[in-house]
């Protein structure tokens, strides 16, 4: 992998700007004209040099001291590349975090050495879970101001084991830290003997999130038809779209949804180029043997058929600040089509205190997670959405505001 | 260090971004400025859609302050893109008095650029701009979107932004909003720097260093041009001088640098201590001048 995209997550005060400033300061990824942007600011707020100003973007969020959306961050050591989504740990901002966790490999989270696993961490990884990041790493922040003590680190990794099976995650990684003095975050501490793993970015450095789709079946949603209908290219007809799942070679034989008509993939191009074979994650045109019809929302698959369902079982986070309400009517937006839908029943909502699922009362509110029925005017074409991210994930927009109003992810 | 993979990526990234951007609005257009950014998002568009062309116009807010080379790039580039230039006058709008020029002995016209590409939009009745904006370059930019909602007044609402999940991007608006698409949101300058390398896309020559007429003011090497009065004590001087940015040239600062090809640019990047932006006039007025500009419509 030659990028690592993670998101952070931690409650208010567990020193979450701080760490992603310490990341960025310490791996010298800061400019001086940033830094001296923060070190004035710092001493107008009479404040020794405040590195969590280095993430804090918006100006609203600088008066009010916390962090309102998801800002992405930039940097690279010689070994990686690294995309970072900060989101901010508050209960009524569960949007963001879902937001920056979608696109996300791993995700970083956030404990204070002197409080312990507590609710927000629960919450957090039980997200973390829910959108399928492959890696978690529990950050125990502030070791300082626990006398650097191992027993604090220790209650962490102990007490995490039954968040970590709540939230069904697949690998869980402890470092213990202070990103206000610098410990173990890029270098490694002195107060920290009995620790002999590694520094945080050097665990960034080295993990490897399984990518699931890469190996999958064959799995192309078709972005748009290129025609050019020039001369030289007269009858040309290629398919644009970027590979969800799997790969495909010239020559092999694809099914064309939702028709399911069989053909031959007859060129693969990149630009100009010619490729023999495109792999998971690759942008380009496909041309096919034969005239079938294929139009912006068409899925060209091989191997397993995918999923041809009108009803899904999906678990949604309802992200609007407008809730919904029975019988509305939404726009689902998909890879493998859209169109009109409604969500036919909330069958059980999270209760985000207890993390148990409980019976639905028909309605969502903002933040909510639930598991519902979505009936969609047409089937899609969609997949399983912990075997394929891309392909099961959806969203439903407000028909009259185009808001944005919820995330779904298909079982 | 190897970028060639992660370069792929971002490339991947940027196509599907602008095939998507194509599908989902009627009147696309590239906010085209002359600089390099724009100048790769026009690269990867070209690429995006092969073997057709691009489906897109050019559309460039002339403030009449130009560095005679971008304007000279400009008119050949859309040329050789085969793309239809579509030009909005600050003069023009200033002229007509929905734009009013910044007095004082700091008044510059980028403020009011943003008046001047409102009323293109509207005129022209485009529903997307396709930018090279970057969310590495300010902190404003880092909470951009990949495609960012403006409302009828182009404004943007940092607090009541769409949730964008996966890679499927939202656009949908009402009647008169428009959309902000960002392409290249997740490169950062190496990354730009080493895509044209890779993709061996032609630049204007004032990226490269050559001797100029340059004045030392706001903590940068200005380029002495009939737009700027010059104060008592400013005094014209030849260095070596190379630019990281294009913008406007009264407000364009630029460096001492002896890089004259591509390699030693990437090579003096990778040294450079100071962000991009640190010689734009534009940035520096207050801690949230991006975030301010940005709202009323800026690029």
């Amino acid at each position: 992998m030659n990028v690592l995209r993670f998101t952070t997550a931690g409650s208010v005060d567990d020193g979450k700007s701080t760490l992603i400033g310490r990341l960025l300061y310490d791996s010298k990824s800061v400019f001086i004209d940033q830094l001296d942007a923060v070190a004035a600011s710092s001493k107008r707020r009479g404040t020794e040099l405040d590195l969590s100003l280095l993430t804090d973007g918006l100006k609203d969020e600088r008066e009010q001291g916390i962090t309102i959306d998801v800002a992405y961050r930039y940097f690279a050591t010689p070994k990686r590349n690294f995309i970072l989504a900060d989101t901010p740990g508050h209960v009524q901002y569960t949007r963001n975090m879902v937001t920056g966790a979608s696109t996300a490999d791993a995700a970083l989270i956030l404990v204070d050495a002197r409080h312990g696993v507590v609710e927000q961490t629960r919450r957090h990884s039980f997200i973390a879970g829910l959108l399928g990041l492959k890696a978690v790493v529990v950050c125990v922040n502030k070791m300082d101001l626990v006398d650097y003590a191992e027993a604090a680190f220790t209650k962490v990794c102990t007490d995490y084991e039954a968040v970590r099976a709540a939230a069904g995650l697949p690998e869980v990684h402890f470092v213990p830290l202070s990103a206000l003095v610098g410990d173990n975050v890029v270098d490694r501490s002195a107060h920290m003997g009995w620790y002999s793993g590694p520094t945080l970015l050097e665990l960034l450095e080295t993990l490897e999130p399984a990518v699931p789709e890469a190996d999958s079946a064959f799995r192309f949603p078709v972005q748009a038809v290129i025609r050019p209908r020039t001369t030289e290219h007269h009858d040309f007809r290629g398919y644009a779209g970027r590979v969800a799942g799997g790969r495909i070679a010239v020559g092999d034989a694809v099914t064309v949804w939702p028709e399911g008509l069989e053909a031959k993939v007859d060129g693969i191009f990149l630009g100009s180029e010619s490729l023999n074979a495109a792999i998971y994650g690759q942008s380009v045109v496909i041309t096919l043997d034969r005239d079938v019809n294929v139009a912006r929302g068409s899925v060209l698959t091989a191997g397993a058929e995918p999923q041809r369902e009108a009803t899904l079982s999906a678990k949604l986070c309802w992200l609007d600040a407008k809730g919904h309400r029975p019988g509305v009517r939404y726009e689902f937006r998909a890879q493998g089509g859209h169109g009109q839908a409604m969500i036919a029943e909330v069958n059980r909502v999270l209760n985000l205190e207890t993390l148990n699922y409980e019976p639905g009362e028909g309605s969502l509110e903002a933040n909510q997670i639930a598991e519902v029925t979505v009936r969609c005017a047409q089937a899609p074409t969609t997949e399983v959405y912990s075997e394929q991210r891309v392909m099961g994930g959806f969203i439903l927009v407000d028909p009259v505001r185009g808001a944005t109003v919820a995330a779904g992810m298909i079982q | 260090m190897n970028y060639s993979n992660f370069l792929d990526e971002l490339e991947a990234e940027a196509i599907y971004v602008i095939r998507e951007a194509y599908a989902q609005f009627e009147r696309p257009s590239i906010l085209f400025s002359g600089g390099k950014d724009s100048i790769v998002v026009s690269h990867l568009a070209r690429k995006a859609f092969a073997p057709a062309g691009i489906p897109f116009s050019l559309v460039h807010v002339d403030t009449g302050h130009n560095f005679p080379e971008t304007i000279e790039f400009r008119d050949r580039y859309a040329a050789s893109l085969g793309a239809q230039l579509i030009v909005g006058s600050v003069q023009e709008s200033i002229d007509r008095g929905t734009a009013q020029e910044e007095q004082g002995p700091l008044g510059n016209r980028n403020r009011i650029q943003s008046v001047t590409l409102l009323e293109t939009i509207e005129r022209e009745g485009l529903d997307c701009l396709l930018g090279g904006g970057r969310r590495d370059e300010e902190k404003a930019r880092a909470k951009e979107r990949f495609f960012s909602h403006r409302d009828a007044f182009g404004q943007w609402d940092p607090k009541n932004q769409r949730p964008e999940l996966w890679n499927l991007f939202n656009g949908a608006k009402q009647p008169g909003e428009h959309f902000r698409v960002f392409p290249i949101s997740n490169w950062t300058e190496m990354n730009v720097w080493h895509y044209i390398r890779r993709e061996g896309i032609e630049l204007p020559s004032l990226y490269f260093a050559a001797p100029r007429q340059v004045i030392w003011r706001s903590n940068s090497w200005l380029p002495v041009s009939e737009f700027i009065t010059l104060r008592p004590t400013e005094v014209p001087v030849e260095k070596m001088i190379r630019f990281r940015t294009l913008g406007d040239i009264t407000i364009t600062g630029g460096i001492e640098s002896e890089a004259v090809t591509l390699d030693q640019i990437i090579a003096e990047v990778e040294t450079l201590r100071q962000t991009e932006r640190g010689n734009r006039e534009d940035d520096k007025r207050s801690e949230s001048s991006m975030e301010e500009r940005k709202k009323q419509g800026y690029f």
